[in-house]
């Protein structure tokens, strides 16, 4: 059954096109994507993103759990507000998701998943907990909302008045503060994003998120849809569940090898693969720009000098005029690059990403 | 929606056919089908001389979302393509049925004509898809 948000309405009131996205009745758009695209990277716009997950884990064994059941180490953790990006793995070393870690305090985790997966990686933290002293509550109750541009974090700042627009504009960046009684309820306001632009994701209740959501419009924050996010995220380098990463492939495999900290002592799922795989993994991912035009899609086959692979996630990157790709192929230099589009091999430059930065081409895009 | 303009014929999928009277049509995609795909960025037009066959792909437009095959509405000879699309394919999006034209086709089977939907016959249709 198609699941919706408390902001559905307010989406169909705004001229959404509504999409099934993962059992969710989501907005593509609001008209143009692209005009979305180009107004976060400019100016501020916001996403729903209530479709995501937010688990609370409380009790004594909260840290020890954590220790267990991500692949980057929670002990960098030492400041309450503080966030970290991770992987959670399956005992093979796969991707059974990637998340985000809020400590918020020694007895207080919040994790927030992702939306595709919910039921899969609900089980599995409710199995990986049960040796530990934790408590782990799903909170559906609880909407959320991304801001994100560069006019976000003034223009929320703004909208929370003097005490907690002054706490939200002095988060750092990957920090999160509890703010209790606000106009809009309490609130959990985190300095992240998925756009590779400054901004908040904010947790509000489902009471709240509507006026929430009305009074960021009236701010001047454009609403913008999945679309506009998958090309601003592609842009910004940051990989898609499901899409550059699944079950079958590694952190290293999936340039997460940044996010994998292999501290000495520390049993982690997964752990005996990415020992293994510390120096090489047999797959990498690479960036990819297509001079040519035409535009980069997932599935299409890559060719590369120690043999095939393929595209991961593929668009047209709205920012740099070109298409751009994540493309997973076979370890090693991979020389001259061609992807195999309708029959016709086109060459593409490989690439460092992100492949924007401060809104603007990356160097060597 | 926008007004569908009562001199085309359309294909169920999507294609539009304006008959120019000298043998030749000018073919294109629909208002709804640009609404649908989103802002496009490139076009894939075939060349001038091709011999197209009805019912068969003849061009692509792409979306940031999807790429989508154009067929061809009728069999012929392609006398011209719309180059400035190469650069400005968002022209589609904003004038489908104008200055967003594809391709224009010389007639070898002009009874073909007679079995594309007329304006009304395609305005009920894309009623029908919508939810």
């Amino acid at each position: 059954m198609t699941q919706k948000t408390i902001l559905n309405d307010a989406h169909r009131a705004l001229g959404a096109r509504m999409v099934d996205f993962g059992g969710w009745d989501m907005p593509l758009n609001y008209g143009s994507q692209i005009e979305e695209h180009h107004h976060v990277r400019r100016d501020a716009g916001m996403f729903d993103v209530s479709h995501m997950t937010v688990v609370d884990l409380r009790g004594a064994g909260t840290r020890d759990f954590l220790r267990r059941l991500v692949a980057n180490s929670v002990d960098k953790l030492k400041v309450p507000g503080k966030a970290l990006y991770t992987c959670m793995l399956t005992l093979d070393g796969g991707i059974v998701d990637d998340l985000i870690v809020y400590f918020m305090a020694d007895d207080w985790f919040r994790l927030v998943v992702n939306a595709a997966t919910r039921e899969k990686v609900l089980a599995w933290i409710a199995e990986q907990a049960a040796d530990f002293d934790v408590a782990v509550t799903e909170r559906p109750e609880l909407a959320m909302i991304a801001v994100q541009g560069p006019q976000a974090r003034d223009t929320v700042a703004t909208l929370l008045g003097d005490g907690n627009g002054k706490t939200v504009a002095k988060l750092g960046r990957f920090a999160a503060a509890a703010l209790e009684g606000t106009a809009f309820g309490d609130l959990f306001v985190a300095r992240t994003g998925y756009t590779g632009e400054d901004g908040f994701e904010i947790v509000v209740g489902e009471s709240h998120a509507v006026a929430l959501w009305m009074a960021l419009h009236e701010a001047g924050v454009a609403p913008a849809g999945l679309g506009a996010r998958d090309t601003l995220r592609l842009e910004a380098g940051l990989a898609l569940y499901g899409q550059d990463m699944d079950e079958t492939v590694s952190p290293f495999e999936a340039a997460l090898g940044w996010t994998v900290a292999l501290d000495e002592g520390r049993a982690f799922n997964g752990r005996a693969l990415l020992e293994s795989q510390a120096d090489g993994a047999p797959r990498q991912m690479i960036g990819l720009v297509m001079d040519d035009k035409g535009v980069l899609r997932h599935g299409q086959t890559v060719a590369t000098a120690n043999g095939a692979g393929e595209i991961l996630s593929g668009t047209f990157s709205p920012t740099i005029g070109k298409a751009i790709a994540f493309a997973r192929v076979p370890a090693g230099e991979p020389g001259e690059v061609t992807v195999d589009i309708r029959g016709r091999q086109v060459p593409v430059r490989v690439v460092k990403f992100p492949f924007v930065k401060n809104g603007q081409p990356a160097d060597g895009v | 929606m926008s007004e569908i303009p009562g001199d085309l014929k359309f294909l169920k999928s999507h294609e539009w056919v304006r008959i120019e009277g000298d043998g030749k049509v000018t073919i294109g995609i629909s208002d709804h089908a640009q609404g649908l795909l989103g802002d496009l960025v490139y076009v894939e037009l075939p060349a001038v001389g091709d011999d197209i066959q009805a019912g068969t792909g003849v061009a692509v437009v792409e979306s940031v979302k999807a790429a989508s095959d154009v067929y061809a509405p009728v069999s012929g000879t392609i006398t011209a393509v719309n180059e400035a699309l190469a650069d400005k394919p968002e022209t589609i999006n904003e004038d489908a049925y104008g200055e967003g034209w594809l391709f224009v086709v010389e007639l070898s089977e002009p009874d073909q004509l007679n079995e594309l939907l007329a304006p009304d016959e395609y305005a009920e249709q894309i009623e029908g898809e919508e939810d």
